[in-house]
């Protein structure tokens, strides 16, 4: 069935742009809560795409998917936000720069 | 009743020795002596209950298996833990069960203030435990356990004052020649096995004539084998050395294994084994001729020795020559009885000399001591026996023994070995009497120092004294020679050496009693004649012996350094095998063994400094090589 409306390569060139502005965001920003937050760009990108892939084929399985996905994001960020404060309290900083200890 | 609880005979000292050494040390002394003599007591009331049984039942059914579980399983190959009671076996049980209780109760005394009193009731029993299994056993495999074990206990048991250097020295020497000796023992079982394909005794000895020719090389390859080990564990030239020096060990220890049991092994298993020795003349004759040489070599040291428990050692070895002359010549009986005897009065003479070291505190030296008869009449009259015993005088068990195995010698073996044996006989009287006079007649030679604390041992040590005196005196009475129905000893073992009759070197069947007598009247008189002199040398003329010694210097300084054999040995074997062991350790183990292994561990060090540059700890680094990965990935194939 033909989608009415926006045709999915908008969809997906959408959800392409959020990925990759998610993901020079990880790459770039010093900040590990802007880190966050760009990571949260990239699932729900690919969440677009989940969706967008599900009402194209008709199935339900994508916007299943997407359920996990925020319910694992949601995990991800309440322990990630826990270990970002415990950070910070030792350290008085949120920059992943200066969090460089554990190397070779 | 009592004979299908006879596999406790040997599992309650077990049971004692696992208490003790469990609780070594948190145990009261009470609990433990409880323990460890009461063990043995129940292991001995079990014992003679079953000898009842077994003397009640017809000669010919005497004897009584009892399987307990099968050890080892492989193949066609099996051993199983099972115990046979038949009057060999018997005999042995009594003796080791009879005086081990003894020298158990002896101990409670004798090591009264010895710190670790656990762990020697536990080595003990443990001991007790070994030697029944070696003389239960009915297959090879479960005999070499027991003989192992015995070997473990010996070693234990000489080192047992470890923090002595000497004693731990000794204990060592003790395992290692012992090991050359099971060497051969063990290759022996193998060469059994291949050959019948069994360890079983039963089996075995029962396939034996038809498996193996009269004289065969498989034969006497076995028989010698076998009688390498005797050699190492009964101390027999060449491996003998070490027995002198196991004297270190505690005096009721040398009393039981270095003199009493673990030494008689080797007998009884040529003994137990006398099919296969009858099978081989010439392994035979090689066992009386050693069995005679170590007899006269060990007596001629003894003349000399100054230390009263090196005389009494040196005494064992030549009286254990004695026993594989008698088993040499194929009277086993006789070798048998002269096993037990003496297991009797060498026993009652390591304890008599243990009960003068301990009125002494602590002295050996026959020169330090002197006139003690007055002081320690129990031990001076018990001693005594013994010594009458040991010398052959009628009618202490020794003469009995001792003059079967002459005879026995003369009547197959023929003069020179009766020769050879009247000549031990001689020196045997000499030194013994040498030892008793200087320790209990003469002038006191007692330091001062040890006079204060001169006292009589206490009944726990006097009593089994008086039992073994007793047991020397009239043990002989077991087996009169002569008299009609005289030998029961004889008659009792018939079974086990009946069926190897035909076998036997035909021993001359007149029995020529008048030959009989004659030799017997010669061995006591020889006996006398050697405590006369041993009178007139160190009571009525003590400067006599000085004088021989300087006139024969060179000789005495031979005899009396023991033929350097340990320094032949050092030199010979054990300082090349020492300066190889270090070489192979500097040259081989630290260069090529220890140079493998460090590489291997410093090449993968290098290894993981190079990847360590990897790990940058920068997050970022992370998810960026992360991301040129994926694109790589999914770049190939998308372009693909």
């Amino acid at each position: 069935m033909q989608p009415q409306g926006i045709p999915l390569d908008a969809y997906q060139l959408v959800a392409a742009l959020l990925f990759t502005i998610g993901l020079i965001g990880v790459l770039v920003r010093r900040s590990a809560l802007i880190i966050f937050m760009s990571i949260e760009l990239m699932l729900n990108a690919v969440n677009l795409s989940f969706v967008a892939f599900s009402k194209f084929h008709g199935q339900m399985d994508g916007q299943i998917f997407v359920f996990f996905v925020m319910s694992v994001a949601a995990a991800e960020v309440a322990v990630g936000l826990a270990i970002l404060v415990a950070i910070f309290r030792n350290r008085e900083t949120a920059s992943v720069d200066e969090v460089h200890l554990l190397k070779g | 009743m009592a004979l299908s609880l006879f596999w406790l005979v040997p599992f309650l000292p077990l049971i004692g020795a696992l208490v003790n050494g469990i609780w070594a040390g948190k145990l009261p002394r009470k609990a433990v002596s409880a323990i460890g003599v009461g063990s043995v007591g129940l292991s001995l009331a079990i014992a003679l209950a079953c000898f009842g049984e077994l003397l009640a039942l017809p000669p010919e059914s005497r004897r009584f298996t009892q399987g307990l579980f099968t050890w080892i399983q492989s193949g066609d190959f099996s051993a199983e833990v099972r115990f046979v009671l038949d009057p060999l076996s018997a005999v042995m049980m009594l003796v080791v069960t009879g005086v081990g209780f003894l020298i158990h109760v002896y101990s409670t005394g004798y090591m009264g203030h010895e710190k670790a009193y656990g762990r020697y009731f536990s080595y003990l029993n443990l001991f007790t435990f070994s030697m029944l299994t070696l003389v239960l056993a009915d297959n090879f495999v479960l005999m070499f356990l027991g003989w192992e074990a015995v070997g473990l206990c010996s070693y234990l048991l000489i080192g047992f004052w470890y923090q002595r250097p000497a004693a731990a020295e000794a204990g060592k020497k003790a395992f290692v020649v012992n090991r050359i000796g099971d060497w051969g023992f063990l290759l022996g079982i193998f060469l059994i096995f291949v050959t019948f394909g069994s360890v079983d005794f039963a089996t075995v000895f029962a396939q034996a004539p038809q498996h193996l020719a009269m004289g065969s090389a498989v034969a006497t390859t076995i028989a010698l084998l076998l009688f390498v080990g005797a050699t190492g564990k009964s101390a027999q030239l060449p491996l003998y050395v070490w027995l002198p020096d196991a004297m270190e060990g505690p005096t009721p220890v040398s009393a039981l294994i270095h003199a009493a049991t673990m030494v008689t092994a080797g007998v009884y298993m040529v003994a137990r084994c006398h099919i296969l020795y009858l099978l081989s003349p010439f392994a035979l004759s090689v066992v009386a001729i050693v069995g005679v040489l170590t007899a006269l070599f060990a007596a001629t040291i003894g003349l000399v020795q100054n230390d009263i428990k090196r005389v009494l050692a040196y005494s064992t070895i030549s009286q254990l020559g004695y026993m594989f002359l008698g088993c040499g010549v194929g009277a086993f009986t006789s070798g048998i009885f002269h096993l037990m005897t003496h297991a009797f009065f060498k026993a009652l003479l390591f304890l008599g000399a243990g009960s003068v070291i301990h009125a002494l505190s602590g002295e050996q030296d026959l020169w330090k001591m002197g006139g003690l008869k007055a002081r320690l009449p129990k031990t001076h009259i018990t001693f005594l026996i013994a010594t009458l015993a040991i010398a052959g005088v009628f009618p202490f068990a020794g003469f009995f023994s001792k003059d079967e195995i002459l005879y026995q010698a003369w009547l197959r073996g023929g003069p020179l070995l009766w020769c050879a044996g009247v000549i031990g006989a001689f020196m045997t009287a000499f030194y013994m009497f040498r030892l008793y006079f200087l320790t209990f007649h003469g002038p006191s030679r007692v330091t001062e120092e040890a006079k204060h604390h001169l006292h009589e041992s206490p009944s726990s040590m006097t009593v089994p004294l008086m039992f073994l005196a007793v047991l020397s005196a009239i043990g002989g009475f077991i087996q009169v020679p002569l008299l009609a129905g005289g030998q029961r000893l004889d008659h009792f073992l018939e079974p086990v050496f009946a069926d190897a009759a035909n076998l036997a070197p035909a021993a001359p069947a007149a029995h020529a009693v008048g030959a009989e007598v004659w030799l017997m009247l010669i061995s006591l008189a020889v006996a006398l004649v050697g405590i006369f002199v041993a009178y007139r040398f160190y009571v009525a003329d003590p400067e006599v012996p000085r004088r021989l010694a300087e006139q024969a210097r060179g000789l005495y300084r031979l005899v009396f350094n023991k033929y350097w054999v340990d320094e032949t040995y050092d030199s010979l074997v054990v300082q090349p095998i020492y300066r190889g062991s270090v070489k192979l350790w500097q040259e081989f183990d630290a260069a090529v063994i220890d140079g493998a292994v460090n590489g291997v561990g410093r090449q993968i060090e290098r290894g993981s400094a190079l990847l360590r540059q990897a790990q940058v700890g920068y997050v970022q680094v992370y998810a960026l090589i992360l991301t040129v990965g994926a694109v790589v990935v999914i770049g190939y194939l998308a372009l693909r």
